[in-house]
């Protein structure tokens, strides 16, 4: 009986639900937002496939709206020309699903979501096709100030900041994704209940960063999964514009985790990083925000599968590290700073530990490398985190 | 259906009743709270003469203290409240404008009788909040079109140094009228505020047609961004606050920045003193804080205000030129700041 109404409710919301066909063609730039903002709660808007050559950033804000292409090879919306806006595609509704398309070229971000809850993207790709180029944009996939999202199964190359950016959101999953020449592949910031699983991630200068910084409406981010992942050869040089915190990262950093409360990074195929597999640090400009905690707190790293790392370290005096660990610097990294046991530093790999012995905010060039032991409490995972079931029949 | 038909038939009736009995063209309210969008700027009876903007009755001009760059665009605006209704003023937030009222802004290049339209952009206060959407004015300029999904026109214009220029011009699509005017998701206005009204007798001109409720004379007043007799800060502040603000609050567009340049605003690391960026990406342009005390040129704040491209522009949207006198002014502003200690 209960099964019959769900059905009988499911058809009848689907009776008002209509599909808007935007075919390839001139004018795509009108035609498309005009369908982006006459699209009601639980329509369609099928991008045809073919080049959609675009001016101006695109936006949906209209809750429950599925934007779905051909295919993220076959629907392409090119940014090459774009006048204004500082991203492709903005969303700030609910409900939203984003599959099977491409974005390309935009001049600021690829696609942003902020404000849109429970937002899935599926089978999308973004790229700057010129290959990592500092006038890229920054973020590829742009979730922010949102919770409940679901980033599967997307590819992003080229991102001047992070390809695919998760920010102060909560209950994130990214998954299945592949993520390459980016300055950062993957990454997690001020966000809270994040897993990341099954994503490859090559060939960035960092592969993936899960970050806490100060001075933000939300901060403390932590409860995060980092796993299951092959994160491999991020050898490309560093092109962040300087002045963003990305600029930092050492081309061939596996797996970064700074600052954040509760960071399990476990079962990664980590190989190729020329400067470390992973890396603790705390934040280490100078701040000013009292309600901030630079330090990186319960972060357990175990049963990882290291191949070849610490073998070119892009940092001063790296030349100096693998001389005097014969070759190759160990492949975990922590810059030193703070009582590992207090800290709840974990690293369970049978493999070496690198400790920098950087007092707070010390500079880098002010190390005092040697080989420490991290063996922090074992402390239980965060739950996976589960969502709504809808977001996931989305997502097949 | 039922309520639509009654709606269109309102509208027949008060349009053939101003044509027919009364000699003064009067506001179609109509067009303000009833669902959809009229296709033509005509359609409202904001204007007695529409390609004069001549105002109808209870249509008021005004202007802002300080106010958006908008690409050097001269800007007309009005206020309509309805009859038997009135604004209530507020000392610091936007009047409370009752149902049926609407907020007429159209953006032209030329003084006086040389002012050519180019877009109207209305903001209407229905009984489920603010819509706000745009009308494209034709060759003619004897009136204006829908234009929901925003376009592009080449435009030619003199600014006012001499220099003269060639942008293509962005009209909004609806989407983006909502960037700049949503606080926590709800369409706001943002100009009609005591502060930036509260000059010229304009509170009390207000007052005496009978738009607003009252207007206190201890109303505040930003100081106008390019009178030089007024203190530096004051004109800076008022400058980024009718410029950024918008966006730059803990509720707007830019909540994630954690740059807040409302002009009550303090805390120095707050309103981008010190302040790394998060999410600039090449906004940054090499540089490591929004504002370096002393040192503008190296601040990302007069970076992002003299970059034309989308990528690195702020305000994000509707600036194909740079402000070139905003851009003196807060450099100013920026360089007569003690520097900081050397960081790092």
């Amino acid at each position: 009986m209960i099964r019959t109404i769900a059905v009988l409710l499911v058809l009848a919301s689907s009776a008002h639900a209509k599909t808007i066909d935007v075919p390839a063609g001139p004018n795509a730039q009108e035609r498309l937002q005009e369908a982006l903002l006459d699209a009601r709660p639980g329509d369609v808007v099928q991008i045809g496939p073919g080049r959609f050559e675009l001016t101006d950033g695109l936006s949906l804000d209209v809750d429950k709206v599925t934007v779905r292409g051909a295919g993220p090879d076959k629907t392409v919306l090119s940014f090459k020309g774009q006048l204004g806006a500082g991203e492709g595609l903005l969303v700030t509704s609910d409900d939203v699903v984003l599959r099977s398309f491409a974005v390309e070229d935009t001049k600021g971000d690829g696609i942003k979501s902020k404000d849109a809850n429970r937002i899935v993207y599926k089978d999308i790709r973004v790229e700057w096709t010129a290959g990592p180029k500092a006038s890229n944009g920054a973020y590829g996939v742009y979730p922010v100030s949102s919770h409940t999202i679901l980033v599967d199964g997307v590819t992003v190359k080229g991102a001047s900041d992070a390809g695919i950016y998760v920010g102060q959101s909560e209950r994130i999953v990214v998954r299945n994704s592949t993520v390459s020449q980016n300055v950062a592949g993957i990454e997690i910031e001020n966000s809270n209940h994040a897993d990341v699983y099954g994503n490859t991630a090559t060939g960035n200068t960092g592969g993936i960063l899960v970050f806490d910084l100060p001075n933000l409406p939300r901060m403390n981010g932590g409860g995060v999964r980092v796993y299951g992942n092959k994160v491999f050869a991020n050898d490309t040089p560093n092109f962040a514009p300087k002045g963003n915190i990305v600029a930092t990262v050492p081309k061939g950093t596996g797996v970064l985790v700074m600052a954040n409360d509760g960071v399990h990074v476990f079962d990664n195929d980590l190989s190729e990083n020329a400067t470390a597999n992973v890396m603790i640090i705390s934040y280490r400009p100078k701040f000013e925000d009292a309600k901030y905690n630079p330090y990186p707190r319960r972060i357990i790293v175990s049963g990882n599968r290291h191949g070849r790392a610490g073998f070119a370290p892009d940092v001063p005096g790296g030349g100096f590290l693998t001389a005097a660990f014969g070759g190759n610097a160990p492949p975990v990294w922590w810059d030193g700073t703070g009582v590992p046991a207090e800290l709840g530093l974990r690293v369970a790999d049978q493999v070496p530990v690198l400790g920098l012995g950087l007092a707070l905010g010390a500079p880098t060039e002010s190390a005092k490398p040697s080989k420490v032991e991290l063996a922090g409490a074992e402390v239980p995972q965060p739950a996976a985190v589960v969502l709504p079931a809808e977001m996931e029949a989305a997502a097949r | 259906m039922k309520r639509i038909g009654a709606a269109l038939l309102g509208l027949a009736v008060l349009g053939f009743a101003a044509a027919a009995a009364r000699p003064v063209p009067q506001v179609v309210d109509a067009a303000i709270t009833a669902e959809g969008y009229p296709a033509k700027l005509s359609d409202y009876g904001f204007f007695a003469d529409l390609a004069k903007r001549t105002p109808a009755p209870r249509v008021i001009g005004y202007d802002l203290e300080t106010a958006l760059f908008s690409d050097y665009t001269v800007k007309q605006r009005f206020i309509y409240v309805p009859a038997g209704a009135k604004a209530a003023y507020d000392p610091a937030k936007a009047f409370g404008f009752p149902v049926g009222s609407a907020l007429i802004k159209t953006f032209g290049y030329g003084a006086g009788a040389a002012f050519r339209p180019i877009e109207t952009r209305l903001l209407l206060r229905r009984a489920s909040g603010w819509v706000a959407i745009p009308y494209v004015w034709n060759a003619e300029g004897t009136d204006a079109l829908l234009k929901r999904a925003g376009t592009r026109l080449a435009v030619a214009f003199t600014d006012p140094s001499g220099k003269p220029r060639q942008i293509s011009y962005a009209v909004p699509n609806q989407n983006q009228c909502k960037d700049c005017h949503a606080l926590s998701g709800q369409i706001a206005p943002i100009g009609p505020k005591a502060r930036y009204l509260n000059h010229g007798g304009q509170l009390q001109k207000l007052v005496a047609a009978g738009l607003l409720d009252r207007a206190p004379a201890d109303a505040p007043r930003v100081a106008r961004w390019d009178d030089v007799r007024a203190p530096l800060d004051a004109r800076a502040r008022a400058y980024l606050e009718i410029n950024c603000a918008h966006c730059h609050n803990p509720a707007g567009a830019a909540s994630n920045s954690g740059l807040f340049l409302e002009l009550d605003r303090k805390e120095a690391v707050t309103i981008g003193i010190g302040k790394r960026p998060v999410a600039a990406g090449r906004g940054s342009g090499g540089r490591e804080f929004a504002i370096q005390p002393g040192n503008a040129g190296a601040s990302i704040l007069i970076y992002r205000l003299r970059s034309t491209d989308p990528g690195i522009a702020m305000p994000e949207l509707g600036r194909a030129t740079a402000h070139d006198e905003g851009i003196a002014l807060l450099s100013q502003w920026i360089d007569s700041m003690p520097p900081a200690p050397a960081t790092d």
